[in-house]
């Protein structure tokens, strides 16, 4: 019998992750990537990755780090695999380590850790403030190798348009559009993982790449994957504003020191050497000295917009704050946070060891993702997901550097399972439905490439954008949202007229970005939709009308369903495991 | 008030085979405008200075924030990455053209495989012997990784190989991204069991020996690899690697 296949879709820490178990088992994989998996968003992921080591003396133990990300989530997260997370993530570091991540280190040669928002500990194991690209590198490096002998293919320039599922609806494989030549192929497989990362773009700008369209899990929502938690994004509170993106600062600025704070006085002009100390407002420190500066990022983001929207004390009347290095050595600087200091000082030209940089909150994350059970398998049998696109680990809201530890972790799970899965499968009975499914994507492509209409996607997307981070970030609105669901409906109405001004068959990013749009909207509704309903605040999620956690009627997984595309997502609730650790209140 | 403008020249090709022309383009200014932020204004509105309708142009980006390494293009003559290129520090009209030393694909876009081919050539990783929980890995000290994270920094973005005089087809120079990585991995104390395969690989047409020491491959590098250190160290070993090699014959 021929090594069982299997898809991964994606090629970020989750994907390669997954890759790399399925390969090392024996299995084979062809790897989908929108670029070169090299590339892939988690390179952007700076600060580090959790894992309760306790090598700094402090009594740290893995059941420490699962209470504070069940806290940190306000305990909307499944707690048996978050549990599973934590006790893994030691020797995950290890792993990793292992495989030649140049990790920082103390003076006798073993891994340094500093600490992050939302715990006491000294947690975070880091490498300069570029963890995610040594992390990513170090899996691609692996991923080669296996490609070297032959267990991997990669398919790079390739973009995941369906999952092909047989009669009873389990998945055969999938369809995928080659970026270059615009082909339209399937590909056969009785196991897909989706690793598809983050959904940043329906939010216009944010800290996520360019790929981040959330493209990928749409689809398969649209196919009848439930979408899970899809309310709760998470705004990052140091983000530098761009005119393409928000980039981001990594939250290790703050665990190594950094201090937010502004002018007491509304509108004050000198500069920030002239202000002393006592004209200075450390509102964090001031407003929660246990943590600090490392509250978890939905306090510290509410934090900064009451600052600059109700206390009027944004810098210069701007929506910025201070994010202040400057008391801190070059040295130690350089060596800690090299990577997001050089950043700062090309994106805005002011050197941040001698000037307070100037940041504001941006979206960063989404706590939601596609539903899976504990196995890392969606309700359509055959198809997995791992990391951002999923929502297991997470709750209402993510803890610095539990990201990266979530995502190779889930690939690890994802990959197996898969595996495991493909064994016991009922083998396909034709192969009838690929050829049903690549006529279906056949009309989608034709349609969109010669529409007649005067709408711009790119235009259009703007738009979404604008509205989702109007009405669906920081502060919740029932009324806004109302507002934004209305506005998405329209768009999907005028996406109907939307015209390429590129037909051509070669390289059209134009092509690929309209067909990703229509899903990004799809998706929108999820988290507009699944935030009106959702009448309370718990983490990330706040409404100012419903102030308070209401654990009676919503400590409840949000379960979304495809119904089509005018009646809009259905809703409906799954109760939360919380058999570890009984729901207090959260007060940092 | 008029609006503040920015001048951009794009070099526009519609495949391999089509003839490539420069198009104008007239955008407003705004402030920490980057050339990727001019890309996706064309985009949104595709008409060229003389008021020609045109098409979105294609090129290749992801993080924006000049770690993925997906972006490198020549801004006015300079192989440098679009997202980290503002337009306050650039002299107009901003001319944009595609790397000139990999082959296009359309517009600005280019491939650049050949660098992920020749880390696969000098098996650039460290070969573990599983992802079980085996252990902490070797002790490293901080003077180490200090003089290794460096050149982990690498983000493929092929600068160093575009501006290096000797990268053509004639010699099929492999280039200085892949020589650090050789560094890198011979380095690492368990990734060092390669060293021999790697230095052979480095060894004959196309190696190393192919280097003329232009030394613009370090001055391109966007992430500042001390890209010449690391040839000269790696030309040692490969010199020495082969008086051994002879002496074993």
């Amino acid at each position: 019998m021929a090594a069982p296949r299997i898809i991964v879709v994606g090629g970020g820490l989750a994907g390669l992750a997954a890759v790399i178990k399925i390969a090392e088992a024996g299995g084979a994989v062809d790897l989908f990537s929108i670029v070169p998996v090299k590339r892939s968003h988690s390179v952007c992921a700076q600060g580090g990755i959790n894992a309760a080591k306790n090598l700094k003396g402090e009594g740290d133990t893995t059941d420490k780090h699962f209470d504070d990300t069940i806290y940190g989530g306000d305990f909307l997260a499944n707690q048996t695999l978050v549990k599973r997370m934590c006790e893994a993530a030691p020797g995950i570091i290890d792993l990793l380590d292992r495989m030649g991540v140049p990790f920082n280190r103390t003076p006798e040669g073993l891994l340094d850790f500093r600490r992050f928002g939302g715990t006491l500990y000294n947690r975070t194991a880091f490498a300069g403030a570029t963890t995610g690209q040594q992390l990513l590198y170090a899996l691609d490096e692996q991923v080669r190798r296996f490609e070297a002998d032959g267990h991997v293919k990669k398919y790079e320039g390739w973009e995941f348009l369906s999952a092909v599922l047989d009669s009873k609806g389990h998945a055969r494989g999938i369809t995928a559009l080659n970026l270059r030549t615009m082909e339209l192929r399937s590909f056969a497989a009785d196991a897909i993982i989706l690793a598809t990362g983050g959904i940043g773009a329906i939010f216009g700008k944010s800290t996520n790449s360019v790929v981040c369209t959330g493209s990928a899990q749409s689809i398969v929502f649209q196919q009848g994957a439930y979408y899970a938690n899809g309310e709760f994004i998470q705004v990052h509170p140091t983000s530098i504003p761009g005119e393409d993106k928000l980039r981001l600062m990594s939250e290790s600025a703050r665990g190594e020191g950094g201090r937010v704070w502004v002018p007491r006085k509304a509108g004050d002009k000198r500069p920030f050497g002239q202000i002393p100390a006592a004209e200075r407002f450390y509102f964090l420190e001031e407003w929660y000295p246990k943590y600090g500066n490392l509250v978890p990022r939905d306090v510290a983001t509410r934090a900064i917009h009451k600052v600059v929207y109700e206390l009027g004390l944004g810098l210069e009347g701007q929506p910025m704050v201070y994010l202040d290095l400057t008391h801190i050595d070059r040295e130690t600087l350089h060596h800690k946070l090299g990577g997001i200091l050089e950043i700062y000082e090309k994106f805005v030209g002011v050197d941040p060891c001698v000037e307070p940089m100037r940041i504001f909150p941006g979206m960063h994350y989404t706590m939601g993702g596609l539903w899976v059970d504990f196995n890392q398998m969606t309700n359509i049998p055959g198809i997995f997901a791992a990391g951002e696109c999923e929502y297991q680990y997470h709750g209402a809201n993510r803890l610095g550097a539990n990201s990266l530890v979530s995502c190779i972790y889930g690939g690890f799970q994802a990959g197996p399972n898969a595996l495991q899965y493909v064994k016991n499968a009922p083998p396909s009975e034709s192969n009838g439905h690929h050829e049903a499914e690549l006529t279906r994507q056949a009309e989608i492509n034709n349609k969109l490439i010669t529409n007649q209409g005067g709408e711009n996607p790119f235009r259009l997307w703007r738009e979404l954008g604008q509205v989702m981070t109007e009405h669906a970030t920081v502060s919740r609105y029932n009324k806004n949202l109302k507002i934004a669901d209305q506005k998405i409906v329209e768009l999907i109405e005028r996406y109907k007229n939307v015209n390429l001004s590129d037909r051509s068959q070669w390289a059209n990013t134009s092509f690929a970005f309209a067909r990703q749009l229509k899903n990004m909207l799809e998706l929108s509704r999820t988290v507009v939709l699944g935030a009106l309903l959702r009448d309370e605040s718990r983490g990330a999620h706040y409404k100012p009308d419903f102030p308070d956690r209401n654990d009676e009627k919503f400590l409840k997984t949000t379960k979304a369903s495809f119904t089509g595309s005018v009646e809009g997502p259905r809703f409906e609730y799954e109760e939360v495991d919380t058999q570890y650790i009984k729901p207090r209140p959260r007060r940092y | 008030m008029a609006t503040k403008t920015v001048s951009f020249e794009i070099k526009r090709q519609a495949s391999p085979d089509a003839p490539a022309v420069w198009e104008k383009f007239e955008l407003e200014w705004r402030p920490g405008m980057n050339v990727i932020s001019a890309m996706m204004e064309i985009a949104a509105n595709p008409i060229t200075s003389s008021g020609a309708p045109t098409t979105p142009v294609t090129y290749d980006s992801n993080c924006l924030e000049e770690i993925c390494g997906s972006c490198a293009m020549l801004i006015n003559g300079r192989a440098r990455m679009a997202c980290s290129s503002l337009v306050d520090n650039l002299e107009q009209p901003i001319r944009v053209e595609p790397l000139s030393k990999f082959p296009l694909v359309r517009d600005l876009q280019v491939d650049r495989s050949v660098l992920f081919d020749n880390l696969m050539a000098v098996k650039a990783w460290v070969p573990v012997d599983g992802t079980y929980d085996l252990g902490s890995g070797p002790r490293v000290f901080p003077q180490q990784q200090e003089a290794n994270y460096p050149l982990s920094n690498c983000i493929s973005c092929t600068c160093c190989m575009e501006v290096c005089p000797q990268f053509n087809e004639e010699t099929g120079f492999v280039g200085a991204a892949t020589i650090a990585q050789v560094k890198l991995f011979n380095n690492h104390p368990t990734g060092k069991v390669f060293k021999e395969d790697r230095l052979r690989a480095l060894a004959g047409d196309g190696g190393i020996q192919e280097c003329g020491f232009a030394q613009n491959c370090v001055e391109a590098c966007p992430k500042q690899l001390p890209l010449t250190e690391a040839i000269s160290d790696i030309n040692r070993d490969v010199l020495l690697q082969k008086a051994k090699d002879w002496l074993r014959k």
